[in-house]
């Protein structure tokens, strides 16, 4: 394949970069899931990459994709039960109001 | 430059600009859609890495059922149709900074490994890898615990949102 390594590294670092200005920024708290979403994706491209580039047959890059992707789908899963049970009782979503804990 | 190459860049192209969509925009539906267009441009990456079961399931999982997700999400977490003022923090231009200093931090981290720049060898002749992958993940030499707790974690998470979701009244 005629694709350096270094061009899936450099991309995988820009899309975590990109996912982690969206976690620290966005008021909402669904939109800070969706930056989770793209931070997790970016570590993804850099398991796989790793696996096709190193030895292809060792299959522990694509198990390790495997098993984040299980654990994505867990992780949105109560954390959006987590924000309509927020929404339920607060009647907010957005992280600045829910403040009840907080000194 | 190849073909290869070019295809590569137009994809990356993609997801940099539909995931800069989801960071910014304002309309939390449409958000969730720009994550679609992401969540699919790493699918075809998937393709270009021959790791063609994991482009499978990233169609199936992640845009059938995650970005779906977020959409209920979104629609049952508003009051009114349209997101009013600013959606982003104040100090937004200092996260942008961290965000630039994590990018560039990784970029020289990586630039001084010297296996960054190696082109990936061809596969052996009749290389199975998705019977490989299958075959990896319930072999007991290999990784058929790992996959078995995987499974537990996605009961208890299902569990764990029903109750935290359930409506008592």
């Amino acid at each position: 394949m005629m694709i350096p390594l270094s061009w899936f590294l450099i991309l995988s670092a820009a899309l975590f970069s990109i996912g982690l200005f969206g976690v620290l920024s966005r008021k909402n708290a669904v939109a800070i899931l969706l930056g989770i979403e793209l931070m997790l994706n970016a570590v993804n491209i850099n398991l796989v990459s790793f696996w096709r580039y190193g030895d292809v047959s060792q299959m522990a890059g694509q198990v390790f994709a495997i098993i984040v992707f299980a654990v994505a789908a867990s992780e949105v899963a109560v954390g959006l039960a987590l924000v309509i049970s927020v929404y339920r009782r607060r009647n907010t979503v957005i992280a600045d109001e829910l403040d009840l804990m907080k000194w | 430059m190849t073909a290869m190459q070019i295809f590569f860049l137009i994809t990356g192209l993609v997801i940099l600009g539909s995931a800069l969509m989801v960071v910014t925009t304002r309309n939390l539906i449409h958000a969730a859609l720009w994550l679609i267009v992401t969540l699919f441009g790493v699918a075809v990456l998937y393709a270009i890495l021959n790791a063609s079961f994991l482009a499978v399931v990233q169609v199936v999982v992640y845009i059938g059922a995650i970005a779906i997700l977020f959409i209920f999400a979104v629609m049952l977490t508003r009051k009114e149709m349209r997101d009013r003022g600013p959606q982003l923090n104040t100090g937004w231009w200092l996260n942008a900074i961290i965000a630039l200093l994590t990018f560039g931090g990784l970029f020289w981290m990586l630039q001084g490994w010297n296996g960054f720049s190696k082109t990936a060898a061809d596969f052996p002749s009749g290389y199975d890898a998705v019977g490989q992958l299958g075959k990896a993940l319930i072999s007991p030499d290999a990784f058929v615990l790992p996959f078995e707790v995987a499974s537990v974690l996605l009961l208890a998470a299902l569990v764990g949102s029903v109750y935290l979701a359930f409506n008592r009244k």
